[in-house]
């Protein structure tokens, strides 16, 4: 059984990540370059922590398996960032961010860490703006906020519908910056295929040039993965069709804990499928529940119907109806299943009937076309390159799609995994959002920990490993961990079967979407917990990966991906059937209130579901952290 | 929504690696719905050829919402295709008809060198941001954010400007493979806001210094490069980074330029 030690700083909730900064190991500076810190990922997690850690003197490798770190997935969020500066004289603060952090996860994240997220919330906005992010301002020139679901106060800040991608332009800035001093040493389409553990720690990765094909061992004294969520294990979802989860599957092949994989978050406005050849399924901002109103008709036979000539007494706008007090912008896993209901019922538009309207007629009517176009103009013009609808004029169709991973890989305090030496940040770790993330959230905790944690935390632990300890890239279990990679790569490429990994992909994607999506039940996860091996088997025997393993091969690229999701989805069906609860994103039909709501059970899971590795085909074995609430009472979520 | 079908013949650029002759290969794609991506009727066709055993087309692509910049395709002639102010992942099939022969091609430029049929090597944008394209501000040193107001007007110029998703159109679009666009949006998004004022004079030295010794040609005027920008980044920026450069060069021959980043 693996030690779950969450190291949690003793005293005062408020207090303890200042206690924690005053009483761990530190290096001093002339020993800081001599060690070797090796950064996989390049998104916002990823350059932040590399940028900043290479300022303060360490030597870092940063590997990415996009041509340029500025293509990260981070790039893409679209709504905004949270941080409690309370600008608005709104009544925000520390606390508050923090309670709605904790509520919105339905009580299944760490308390210590979320409060610390909610801390240097803050301190992230000044860098951002000092780094020249071009936030969206008033027109005295202070920075403007907006409000975004689960929150009562308006915290967001925002640069047009495109805030991740100018955080991340402002993280590869400051990661451009050190690549030129030679703090960074950058390796664009290169991707991490194994984890190097020596004498129990993390100590190097395997990487493929995805160029080239050449197989490479790289040492280094301790390794960071930022490699982001792994929803595209659903095949369709809002994710890039590179993300992966290939990065911290094989770190779990090699001793790191993998918790609560089950914890997906389905987001409730996304443009609905339009057909088998689909390959994504585009966001559309939550900031757009500001100003939209959602809404089905309330008889079936309507549905079908121009909407405009529904006649507003003819419509439901549900969320309205039964969330009285934060309507529109309930939480994404309550306005999700709220969408489901209402299709299930038969009231969901457009020919698929997996729809519903998100409607902009009164604000129009409010704020005029130029005052919507103003705020979300890009969203509108998405919408009609893909759908060719004009919103300005007829409703939008939205239903929710695979946004966003909460779980992840364990991490302490120190976002040190149960490896010592490997830290993980980001999407890619478990620790902040509980069972539902708040919008603009996903940001705020890919940068907290990038800037604001990792600089100080990673200390902690270089300072027990003394300066050029670090194992040579050509020992043994480099060796061992480079034949591994070879061989499953020469694996792949001889089966020589007749289907494309896209097949395989699609099958998965529908398994879980069916058995783990919206909501869950036993027979459908044990139904799903049989089809995923055998379809596992099937790949294996009847995959084609045309070409080479030593030139640029984006089906090989695929196919080791689609591999590791075949053995993901699995856990995560597994985890989502031992959770005998309701709580967030994690429905399960047999545990419900009377109104349909999430039903918790905190006497039996109020704590982390960590799964760790027993060795293929054998069962996992499932750890557990509790979870201990010092500040906070565990209460039902209600946001009636 | 349509559900009629159709058939299109692609003519594609293929290439096995860098550096090797490439031809155009002739495809037929069909069962082509018209609300499928462009990059979803290459997924389609390559899931064909892989049944037939043939090596698919590799094309770069990833979050196919147009803000990532990987996807980076020439379709008869226009990089990004035929529709004004979206990238390749955001044309729908929509725009073709029954019959009709598309040619695909990767970005052209000598500084961009195919790797593989329609993917390039665009390092060299990453070379010219490492070269100057930051604010040097150490992590943990910002001042309180609202320190510094910044007028509502500037800050929206600089938000256009700041768009630009490093795809590299403006190249391939341009006679001249210059890359002004690209470096004109990064030094006006960073030159127009208070914080980018310290290091402006060498930002736009550096940056246009890196660009010309990459081999990206010089500008003619022509304005190629914002009709063919999936950002629409107009090409005003170019005139405002020329002014920049002008003023450098001249108080840089009176006084040395502010230093920035270690290592440029």
């Amino acid at each position: 059984m693996a030690q779950l030690d969450s190291r949690i700083p003793k005293g005062e909730l408020a207090g303890k990540w200042q206690r924690h900064k005053a009483d761990i190991r530190l290096v001093n500076p002339s020993n800081k370059r001599k060690y070797e810190v090796i950064v996989v990922g390049a998104g916002l997690a990823g350059a932040s922590a590399s940028a900043s850690l290479s300022e303060l003197g360490y030597r870092v490798s940063c590997f990415v398996f996009h041509d340029s770190p500025r293509r990260a997935h981070s790039i893409a969020a679209q709504g905004g960032i949270n941080a409690a500066k309370n600008y608005q004289n709104d009544g925000d603060s520390v606390h508050r961010l923090f309670y709605d952090t904790i509520k919105g996860g339905d009580y299944r994240s760490r308390e210590a860490n979320v409060h610390r997220l909610a801390e240097v919330s803050v301190n992230i906005i000044d860098q951002c703006v000092a780094q020249g992010v071009p936030f969206a301002r008033e027109y005295g020139g202070l920075l403007a906020n907006r409000s975004f679901g689960g929150a009562q106060v308006s915290r967001t800040f925002y640069a047009r519908g495109q805030t991740g991608q100018q955080l991340l332009l402002g993280a590869y800035s400051a990661l451009s910056r050190e690549v030129a001093s030679g703090g960074v040493k950058l390796h664009t389409q290169s991707e991490m295929l194994d984890l190097v553990v020596v004498g129990g720690h993390a100590k190097g990765i395997i990487v493929r040039d995805l160029v080239t094909g050449k197989v490479t061992c790289h040492a280094a004294d301790a390794v960071i993965l930022a490699t982001g969520g792994y929803g595209n294990v659903f095949d369709l979802s809002t994710y890039a069709r590179g993300s992966n989860a290939t990065a911290i599957w094989r770190a779990y092949k090699r001793g790191a804990c993998f918790a609560n994989p089950c914890f997906t978050q389905i987001h409730p406005t996304c443009i609905p499928v339009s057909g088998e050849y689909q390959s994504k399924l585009t966001l559309m901002s939550e900031s757009l529940r500001n100003d939209g109103r959602i809404w089905v008709p309330k008889r079936k036979e309507d549905r079908l119907k121009p909407p405009a000539s529904i006649a507003e007494d003819d419509r439901d706008y549900y969320l309205e109806r039964i969330y009285p007090s934060f309507g529109n912008l309930c939480p994404r896993d309550v306005a999700s299943r709220a969408a489901k209901r209402v299709c299930d019922e038969g009231r969901g538009v457009g020919e698929s009937g997996l729809g519903v309207y998100l409607d902009f007629a009164d604000a129009i009517g409010r704020l005029g076309e130029a005052g919507v176009r103003e705020r979300y103009g890009n969203l509108f013009d998405i919408y009609h390159e893909i759908t060719n609808e004009n919103a300005y004029k007829v409703p939008m169709r939205i239903f929710p799609a695979v946004h966003y991973t909460m779980g992840g890989l364990w991490v302490d305090y120190n976002l040190m995994s149960n490896v010592p030496g490997l830290f993980v940040l980001g999407e890619a770790n478990f620790s902040d959002h509980g069972a539902n993330r708040l919008g603009a959230s996903a940001l705020m905790q890919g940068l907290a920990d990038g800037y604001f944690v990792i600089p100080y935390t990673i200390g902690d632990y270089l300072a027990t490993q003394k300066p050029g300890s670090r194992p040579p890239a050509d020992g043994a279990e480099f060796r061992q961990a480079e034949e591994n990679v070879v061989g499953s790569t020469s694996r792949l490429l001889s089966v020589k079967g007749k289907r494309p990994v896209s097949h395989f992909h699609r099958r998965l994607g529908r398994i879980l979407w069916q058995g783990c999506g919206m909501a869950r039940n036993r027979a459908g996860l044990e139904q799903a917990l049989r089809e995923i091996p055998a379809l596992r088997e099937e790949f294996w025997a009847d995959v084609n990966v045309p070409g080479s393993g030593d030139s640029l091969n984006q089906s090989l690229e695929r196919a080791g991906r689609v591999a590791d999701f075949l053995e993901l989805g699995e856990l995560m069906c597994r985890d989502a059937l031992t959770r005998e609860e309701s709580c967030g994103c994690h429905f399960r039909e047999e545990h419900q209130y009377p109104d349909g709501e999430c039903k918790r059970d905190d006497s039996a899971f109020a704590h982390v579901a960590a799964w760790e590795f027993a060795g293929d085909g054998k069962a996992p074995v499932r750890n557990t952290e509790p979870l201990v609430y010092e500040a906070v009472k565990m209460s039902v979520r209600n946001y009636k | 929504m349509s559900t009629k079908t159709f058939s299109v013949t692609l003519r594609v650029w293929r290439q096995s690696g860098p550096g090797k002759p490439g031809k155009f290969v002739e495809y037929p794609a069909t069962g082509v719905n018209p609300d499928m991506s462009f990059l979803e009727m290459l997924d389609v066709v390559n899931d064909e050829l892989t049944a037939k055993g043939e090596e698919p087309i590799a094309f770069a692509h990833d979050c196919r919402e147009g803000i990532c910049g990987t996807c980076s395709l020439t379709i008869d002639g226009k990089p990004h295709g035929p529709h004004r102010g979206v990238a390749s992942c955001q044309t729908y099939m929509r725009s073709y008809e029954e019959g009709d022969t598309i040619v695909v091609e990767p970005f052209r430029a000598r500084p961009f060198p195919v790797l593989k049929d329609l993917i390039t090597d665009r390092s060299a944008f990453d070379a010219i941001q490492q070269a100057g394209g930051f604010i040097s501000v150490r992590t943990g040193a910002a001042p309180e954010a609202n320190a510094v107001p910044v007028p509502k007007e500037a800050a929206d110029l600089a938000m256009d400007a700041a768009q630009c998703i490093g795809c590299g159109a403006c190249v391939a679009a341009c006679k001249n493979a210059s890359a002004m666009l690209f470096v004109a949006a990064k030094v006006s998004h960073l030159g127009l806001l208070p914080q980018g004022q310290p290091e402006r004079d060498r930002r736009v030295l550096a940056m246009v210094s890196t660009m010309d010794t990459l081999g990206f040609g010089g500008c003619t005027n022509q304005y190629e490069c914002s009709a063919a920008c999936p950002k629409l980044i107009s090409h005003d920026f170019i005139a405002r980074m020329n002014r920049d450069y002008a003023k450098a060069i001249f108080r840089s021959a009176f006084k040395p330029v502010a230093a920035g980043g270690e290592g440029a």
